[in-house]
């Protein structure tokens, strides 16, 4: 009986061999050769800044004095330094408010959208026209509409007998105030949404609707399982963008002098504390090391929401 | 006709590797500040009215025949510092004083000694606080370019309504308490006029100078954020707002207010009186001559004027493409001379509008002085005459923040302990003493290379 220690090393080279034959074919040399753009780019503003990152980690690289090797003090100092904790608790606060609301949102919206024949189109662009506006435009107007004294938010709140709060100043508002306001462009998910839902067969709704289900019956068993690979697509998406949030809060609160000034640690994200320590506190080394337990924090994750994925979502031709 | 397989192939495979070569040139080639040695580059200056073009064409002047590139806008930290590290600065930059410490102890920043023996400036010539706030343990960085002061400025009219006077004692911390909240007016729960604003976080260093404390030591190494004085100085400059409906519907009526229109928070009766920039003096004659401006020193406990200062200043990067030029373009930029013609020429464009002119505070005594004696004439508009008076006054009553490594740390430090307190996070003496440690580590961290 062969040893399983040689029969991997026998196909490993099997592999090998079949791979360097692949490239006596033309063909294969003209798919490398027209990825080789993205490879390049891949390597050079991914890859390479990422290496490049670890590597400064370790340092106390500053980008303009000497480096020296610090060893792992700036991982000690995450741990030691109170903003970490708090802007990362800001962080994972505003990722679980805007994600399940932003998700529901958008379901909501398709499933609309889903009823209209005529003009879809139109609402379709109408939907998706916010996600083009600059997230800066949109940082700037959340002061102006969360304005607790004159916003428009406040007002129309007033005009119902509601006396809004300060948004922009208590911090127990700003991150509501600013989930609110990113959900202003969620036509993306919306898009998604809508192609998966159209892709629902309509006979399962038929046969649901024989067996005596009645709508909200459908929604959760027919349509929510065959919709689920669109909507674990969107939660991990989502995530990670929520995670890296960064323009709105900083455009609002940290954008200018000004601004700077009257930030509270309510609005301070992962991120934009990330930007704080590298280009104001001039702390690259220390900056890289929040960057990767920022990684490790997004990985972990979407290992977690992968994994749960296995038990609900459904893909199409897969045995359950 | 298509062209034969093979040729299409290789048509294909050029352009593929033309498009790769491409990117790869653009990914690397970044932007560059100053693409030909001819050309001189200015960061974080604007010309804007005649005070900045006057000026900048005699500096244009002062170093031809290289090619003045103004790169206008507020400066950048990140620009600045990714064009340092990339060894592509610009030739010249000019920053807040409060930043240039921490430039100057990371090496980011060239000693002006060289310059200013070789360009016989005379120091004694500027603002010893502008002077100050550029110079780390003993070597200065920067030449001033603005010197912002900071007086009081009264609605006169309100304040006489309320309290029967059109003055305020900011030496007498019970009194301006009650004056505070006699004069914030409110509809529901919404706060329609600020009977004192104590500009807080920005001018915290008022009050603790108002208190006889200090943030940092004189030497800019050792941080003062904990001590008995600083604390107080935040109690009580909270709790005025605390009394006047607490910092949410404070700030939002703060954020409301038409800063630079004529329907202006003075114009509109929306503050009773509060510590402002000398900037906005300016402003409001342009834009609301006819408001009853009141202007006074701010006071201390004591009862003795002062004025808080700070401003930008003139600075030669690390690697400056031409050294011996920015050193005679800031000399030129900064002198009594260039001071004294920007200002005539300023006054001019603003009599012909048939706005006063309120005068130019400039960092040069000299400037000053003759800016004061011979271009500023009293306009018959008493209010904005006499803030003019009082602005160049309280000039010999300034103090500023000493310089420090930490530059904007330190900074942040003091401002966001502040903040945590407005916001009802922490109290102040824990919040204080927090930013102690924060700002301690900084300066131990940004001096140590030094010792």
């Amino acid at each position: 009986m062969s040893d399983p220690a040689t029969l991997a090393g026998t196909g490993r080279r099997a592999r090998t061999r079949r791979w360097m034959a692949s490239w006596r074919n033309r063909d294969t040399r003209a798919a490398y050769l027209f990825i080789l753009p993205w490879l390049v780019g891949f390597a050079l503003l991914t890859a390479g800044p990422m290496i490049a990152s670890f590597v400064l980690s370790f340092t106390n690289y500053d980008g303009i004095g000497p480096t020296k090797n610090v060893g792992f003090d700036n991982y000690r100092q995450l741990f030691d330094d109170p903003s970490v904790a708090t802007s990362m608790m800001n962080t994972l606060v505003f990722t679980a408010l805007r994600v399940p609301l932003s998700m529901a949102l958008a379901l909501a919206l398709a499933m609309l959208l889903l009823r209209v024949t005529r003009g879809s189109g139109f609402f379709r662009t109408v939907f998706y026209l916010p996600v083009m506006t600059p997230s800066v435009a949109v940082g700037i107007l959340f002061l102006l509409l969360f304005n607790g004294n004159v916003g428009v938010i406040n007002r129309a709140l007033e005009f119902v007998g509601i006396t809004g709060p300060s948004w922009t100043t208590d911090g127990s508002w700003v991150k509501p105030g600013l989930v609110l306001t990113t959900l202003w462009a969620l036509g993306g998910t919306v898009v998604i949404y809508l192609a998966a839902l159209k892709n629902v067969p309509q006979e399962l709704y038929e046969a649901s609707e024989l067996d005596g289900a009645g709508r909200w019956t459908s929604f959760v068993n027919v349509t929510l399982p065959q919709i689920s690979g669109a909507l674990f697509f969107t939660l991990i998406v989502n995530t990670i963008a929520s995670l890296q949030t960064f323009t709105e809060a900083y455009t609002a609160f940290y954008g200018t002098a000004n601004t700077q000034t009257y930030s509270s640690d309510a609005a301070l994200f992962y991120v934009v504390y990330l930007f704080q320590q590298a280009f104001q506190f001039m702390h690259m080394g220390y900056a890289s090391a929040l960057s990767w337990l920022l990684f490790l924090v997004i990985l972990v994750i979407t290992l977690v929401q992968a994994r749960l994925s296995k038990r609900f979502v459904y893909y199409e031709g897969e045995a359950r | 006709m298509a062209a034969p397989p093979r040729r299409r192939f290789r048509r294909s495979a050029s352009l593929a590797a033309a498009s790769t070569g491409l990117l790869t040139l653009a990914a690397c080639g970044g932007i560059s500040f100053a693409d030909d040695s001819d050309t001189f580059v200015t960061m974080g200056f604007g010309a804007g009215d005649a005070l900045g073009t006057v000026r900048l064409e005699r500096a244009t002047e002062a170093v031809a025949p290289l090619d003045v590139q103004v790169n206008e806008g507020q400066f950048d930290e990140q620009q600045f510092l990714s064009a340092v590290a990339a060894d592509d600065p610009p030739s010249v930059v000019r920053m807040d004083r409060a930043l240039i410490g921490g430039y100057a102890a990371r090496g980011a920043l060239m000693p002006l000694t060289e310059c200013v023996d070789q360009q016989g400036i005379d120091l004694d010539e500027y603002r010893p606080g502008a002077i100050d706030e550029a110079t780390l343990d003993g070597t200065l960085y920067g030449l001033p370019d603005s010197y912002d002061n900071r007086v009081l400025l009264v609605n006169r009219e309100v304040v006489a309504e309320a309290t029967g006077s059109d003055t305020v004692d900011t030496s007498d911390w019970a009194g301006l308490m009650d004056f505070a909240e006699s004069l914030q007016t409110r509809d529901g729960a919404r706060l329609t006029r600020i009977g004192f604003d104590p500009k807080i976080p920005e001018f915290f260093p008022l009050w603790v100078e108002a208190n006889g404390g200090q943030l940092i030591s004189e030497d800019g190494r050792t941080a003062r954020l904990d001590s008995p004085e600083v604390v107080e100085a935040l109690e009580y400059a909270v709790s005025l707002i605390d009394a006047q409906g607490g910092w949410g519907r404070f700030k939002a009526l703060r954020d409301s207010f038409d800063q630079f229109g004529a329907n202006n928070q003075i114009a509109r009766d929306q503050v009773g009186a509060y510590p402002m920039e000398d900037w906005y003096v300016n402003v409001l004659a342009g834009t609301s001559p006819d408001v009853d401006l009141g202007t006074q020193p701010f006071l201390d406990r004591e009862g003795e004027p002062i004025n808080y200062v700070s401003g930008l200043s003139w600075a030669i990067p690390k690697g400056s493409p031409h050294i011996d030029e920015a050193c005679q373009f800031i000399a030129t930029m900064t002198s009594a001379e260039s001071w004294v013609e920007a200002a005539r020429a300023k006054a001019e464009e603003v009599r012909a509008t048939g706005a006063p002119y309120t005068g130019d505070y400039t960092g040069n005594r000299e400037a000053d002085r003759i800016i004061e004696n011979e271009i500023w004439e009293p306009t018959g508009n008493d209010a904005f005459d006499e803030a003019t008076r009082q602005l160049y006054a309280v000039q010999d009553d300034s103090f500023s923040v000493p310089a420090n490594a930490a530059g904007t740390e330190f900074r942040k430090a003091w401002q966001s302990a502040v903040n945590r307190v407005l916001s009802g996070d922490q109290e102040p003496e824990e919040a204080l003493r927090q930013a102690q440690d924060l700002a301690q580590t900084a300066l131990d961290i940004a001096n140590q290379g030094e010792e």
